[in-house]
């Protein structure tokens, strides 16, 4: 058998059209690898919810502090550093699957309206959410970046209330958990995940809706709760903003509020 | 109006046949763009509901004692020609397989969007559909191999040859283009109807095309890699085509296949 129609392509063509499939792959590679991290870094934040020795010990944790005896904070900042590099090719890539014109846009809400879709509405809201962490995210990566040295019980406390954080974090909660939460369920259907042998794809996709709003509240539960501990906290703090926590077991002159 | 009662279907919704039926109110989009002086508007038709109404039953009474001017497209009223699909209440669907008795008693009808529009519900999908199997090439592509029409054809696994035949119940009706958003944000989406062809294709072992060539075909942002999983096309075709578990299975062939 052989080809016989078409002569073979110049090389700089062939590898142009290779680029939709890298791009797509690309696409959700650095979706799966946010929506992941998005769900572990709650957790370490969270950890302030077990007291702050717990969160302190995390924060320690990530600046190497019991490998090496004392804290590195160039760790912290190479992590942030790649998340936020993840962060712009998956944003980049992104503004493909924008409405590019206002006519789209119009479109695309007139259809959403009138077909009342479960998955064409929650797209709506992904690029709307998604939009809106351009900038908050932004903003907070930048700050991870510059100041890692400053990641603990009363400095994130600090951050949170005096330095007036609070706000931003709220509205990134929703923003966050919501186009996170979309974007692995869409991730699934995407490349059929969890299918099996696709004869019950509609029951699968049933499943993995409830699982995933499941996931969201447990998640937007538990974000509301850490943001209330770090505002109570940073409160209580505010007459001391700046000093460092020492953890209970290392000092009795530790500071206390 | 009770004589119809007997053919239709014994199903235990249906209302007993001496109950008093709905009044239905159908809003149908009407425009005749080769009319210069045409403008599109709603007109409202008031029916009453008889049991086991299909809308193809419906708005064939419209014409006849309403309004003999009123078009859509109609052929087999059985679900297999694929001409009658058009927008009922905001949803793709096929008129003739759509009950009345499934639907409130307000009911809107719309041209299925995306497509040509010749008047009234009645749309170009026609056009659309050779469009799409033209720039696809949704044929059996023997490559170099001379068709001996002699000779019996080589013998086919009937699991393959079923899952081929599953996918190729599609009837063309143009519900799952109306349905995408996709589609509809961007005129050159091949929509879930083309992806679904080159999936069956795929399947083929007649067809000797192999990875490279399908990915030349849709292997970008107008074929499977524009697709946004929206899944309109799924919670629509008339013929429960597994849509969603078709585009995922080109999706990972064709990353595989440009990577
Ligand atoms: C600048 C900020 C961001 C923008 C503009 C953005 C935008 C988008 C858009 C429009 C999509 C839909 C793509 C598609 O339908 O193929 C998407 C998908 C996705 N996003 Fe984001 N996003 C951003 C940040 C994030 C963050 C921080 C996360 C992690 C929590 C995330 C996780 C995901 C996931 C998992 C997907 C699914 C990937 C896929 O469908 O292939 N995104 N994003
Ligand atoms: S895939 Fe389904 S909805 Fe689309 S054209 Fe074929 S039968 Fe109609
Ligand atoms: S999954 Fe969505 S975007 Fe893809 S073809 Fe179906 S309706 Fe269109
Ligand atoms: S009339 Fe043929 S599908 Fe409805």
């Amino acid at each position: 058998m052989k080809r016989m129609s078409t002569a073979a392509p110049v090389s700089a063509a062939r590898s142009l059209r290779r680029w939709p499939a890298r791009l797509d792959f690309l696409q959700s590679a650095t979706g799966l690898a946010l929506g992941l991290f998005m769900w572990a870094h709650m957790f370490f934040v969270a950890t302030i919810l077990l007291g702050n020795d717990a969160m302190w010990t995390v924060a320690r944790m990530f600046e190497g502090y019991f490998i090496f005896g004392r804290p590195v904070y160039g760790l912290v900042a190479a992590l942030v550093a790649t998340i936020a590099t993840l962060f712009v090719v998956h944003a980049a890539l992104a503004l493909r699957k924008f409405p590019a014109s206002y006519r789209q846009y119009r479109t695309y809400r007139d259809h959403l309206k009138e077909m009342r879709h479960e998955d064409t509405t929650l797209w709506y809201w992904q690029v709307v959410t998604g939009f809106a962490l351009f900038f908050m995210a932004s903003v907070h990566l930048y700050i991870m970046l510059t100041r890692p040295d400053r990641i603990g019980p009363f400095e994130s406390a600090d951050r949170v209330w005096t330095d007036l954080m609070w706000p931003l974090y709220l509205v990134m909660l929703f923003a966050v958990e919501f186009h996170g939460g979309v974007g692995l369920y869409r991730l699934a259907l995407k490349w059929g995940w969890f299918e099996g042998d696709g004869s019950d794809a509609t029951g699968v996709r049933r499943k993995l809706r409830f699982f995933k709003w499941a996931l969201t509240a447990f998640f937007l539960v538990l974000g509301l709760l850490t943001l209330a501990a770090y505002m109570k906290i940073g409160m209580d703090h505010a007459p001391f903003y700046g000093q460092h926590y020492v953890p209970s077991a290392v000092g009795a002159t530790g500071v206390t509020p | 109006m009770n004589s119809v009662t007997d053919s239709a279907p014994p199903r235990a919704a249906n209302p007993p046949a001496d109950a008093p039926q709905r009044m239905l109110h159908f809003h149908v989009l009407r425009h005749d763009p080769q009319d210069p002086v045409s403008i599109p508007h709603f007109d409202v038709f008031e029916l009453e509901e008889a049991p086991g109404m299909t809308l193809f039953i419906a708005l064939n009474v419209i014409r006849e004692q309403l309004d003999p001017s009123l078009a859509f497209d109609f052929v087999c009223r059985a679900g297999i020609c694929g001409s009658c699909g058009m927008v009922v209440n905001g949803r793709p669907g096929l008129a003739c397989r759509t009950l009345t008795q499934d639907l409130p008693a307000e009911i809107s009808l719309a041209p299925l969007p995306a497509f040509e529009l010749i008047a009234d519900l009645s749309v170009n999908t026609g056009k659309w559909m050779r469009g799409m199997s033209e720039r696809l090439e949704t044929w059996v592509h023997s490559l170099g191999q001379e068709v001996d029409l002699a000779r019996l054809e080589a013998r086919m696994d009937p699991e393959l040859a079923d899952r081929i035949y599953e996918l190729d119940r599609c009837i063309e009706c143009g519900c799952c283009v109306a349905a995408c958003g996709t589609a509809r944000m961007r005129e050159d989406f091949m929509g879930a109807v083309g992806l679904n062809k080159i999936a069956r294709f795929a399947l083929d072992p007649r067809d000797h095309r192999n990875d490279e060539d399908f990915y030349e075909l849709v292997g970008n942002d107008d074929g499977v890699f524009g697709c946004m999983t929206l899944l309109g096309c799924h919670d629509v075709c008339p013929k429960q085509l597994p849509l969603q578990t078709q585009i995922a299975f080109l999706r990972r062939k064709m990353v595989k296949a440009g990577l």
